[in-house]
């Protein structure tokens, strides 16, 4: 099971994010554990820049603004799946 | 980090479409006038009423404004694809204050920024080690020098009170920086903050972006901006238009021309606390302009609303001490307010 971390302060981009990390993955019947990073010191440990931010078994795969479908859709598509 | 492979036409379909989208905007921005007098003329109105000269106003100017942040809002979103926050901090690192500001206040126009992710580009900043009064010459131009800002000067007022404006948002910008620079202030940024500085910093991979995937960036930048200020900007031009067709000639040049000293500082103040975006409050500010407001004074009341609002400086309050905020609040306005005043006087 992936664990997925969203990077964020709560914008609305960052839920947005969320939710289609949390749909795709559901679709692709992969089971993943979500959390969110809300608190910036949580935040800037991972060195992110720009929000939202995603981060996938404590690797940086994205950051800056919500990513497109077909990146989330390569992120499960890879393992397990 | 790969993206899914793509067909090959889909370049040739995208070269082809921004062709005749390009067509098309030139076509329609040089017939603006001869669309809005048609529309009026179905109202059966003439300009000659005061409700056809607001009515003539707002058909004119909508259509105008919509085309120009369209077209300028695209170019800047392929533009940001070369100016990943992370490219912008590896060119600011290293250096020297003065060349850093000037660095950073240019970088500030063409970095992608939102106010949402303003901590985390600051602290990321100083992370790598960049001083901190080039930081704020970064923070200070980004969200003030916007495109959104320039391509409705542009349109409203062309292309010289659009490169004063430039010229000027960059000179507070750097000239800013370098006084918060001056006033060492480091150990005013939160605890957390200043352990960070220490800490080490996660570089991201850096992707391959291909041209469809830039001008897809360029899209969907179209669509966020433009589909976010619309509602404000027809608001603004509705205004405008209603102060173009019903306020008297000469209104506001006594309490927002030049010869009242009063009105540069009243009008940075008015503009703190008022969180509008460029495009509601330029259509505004024309039509004030036009009814005798001095240039200077509407020029300071608007980088006093687009620079320093009250929401920005909450989101900084959690990497920043209050004597910082205060601080950076009290030299930017001050920088405005000197905007104001030149202007004033040269004009």
């Amino acid at each position: 099971m992936k664990n997925v971390k969203v990077l964020g302060t709560g914008c609305a981009n960052c839920r947005h994010t969320a939710e289609l990390i949390e749909s795709i993955a559901r679709e692709r019947g992969n089971p993943i554990q979500l959390d969110k990073v809300e608190d910036l010191p949580g935040i800037m440990s991972y060195g992110v820049m720009s929000t939202p931010g995603v981060v996938i078994d404590g690797k940086v795969v994205h950051a800056g603004g919500v990513p497109s479908r077909e990146k989330v859709e390569s992120w499960f598509a890879r393992s397990d799946a | 980090m790969t993206t899914s492979p793509l067909p090959s036409h889909v370049l040739p379909r995208w070269l082809v479409m921004l062709a005749v989208a390009s067509i098309l905007w030139v076509a329609a921005y040089s017939h603006l006038t001869d669309f809005a007098d048609a529309l009026l003329s179905l109202t059966g109105m003439t300009r000659e009423t005061r409700p056809g000269e607001a009515l003539h106003f707002f058909l004119y100017d909508t259509p105008k404004v919509l085309l120009l942040l369209t077209g300028i809002v695209f170019v800047m979103g392929i533009v940001q694809t070369f100016f990943a926050p992370e490219r912008t901090r590896a060119l600011l690192a290293g250096r020297r204050v003065g060349i850093g500001n000037v660095l950073a206040a240019s970088l500030g126009i063409v970095t992608p920024f939102c106010s949402c992710s303003a901590v985390p580009l600051f602290i990321g900043f100083l992370s790598a080690g960049i001083p901190l009064g080039v930081t704020f010459s970064f923070l200070i131009s980004a969200p003030m020098v916007n495109e959104v800002a320039l391509a409705l000067l542009f349109g409203m007022f062309g292309w010289k009170v659009a490169a004063l404006y430039l010229g000027l948002g960059l000179a507070v910008a750097i000239v800013s920086g370098l006084v918060i620079g001056q006033l060492k202030m480091e150990d005013h940024l939160e605890d957390w903050v200043q352990q960070i500085q220490k800490g080490q910093l996660a570089p991201l991979s850096g992707e391959e972006l291909t041209w469809v995937n830039r001008f897809e960036a360029g899209r969907n930048h179209v669509r966020n901006i433009v589909g976010k200020v619309w509602p404000y900007m027809l608001a603004g031009i509705a205004v405008g238009a209603g102060i173009h067709g019903y306020v008297p000639q000469d209104f506001m040049a006594s309490f927002m021309g030049k010869d009242a000293w009063w009105a540069v500082p009243a009008a940075v103040l008015l503009g703190v606390p008022m969180y509008a975006n460029a495009a509601g409050i330029i259509p505004v500010v024309e039509a004030l302009l036009g009814k005798g407001a001095a240039l200077g004074t509407v020029l300071a009341f608007m980088m006093s609303v687009i620079a320093l609002s009250v929401p920005e400086m909450i989101i900084l309050r959690k990497a920043l001490k209050p004597r910082l905020i205060a601080t950076f609040a009290g030299v930017v306005a001050t920088g405005i307010l000197l905007v104001g005043y030149v202007f004033n006087l040269v004009l």
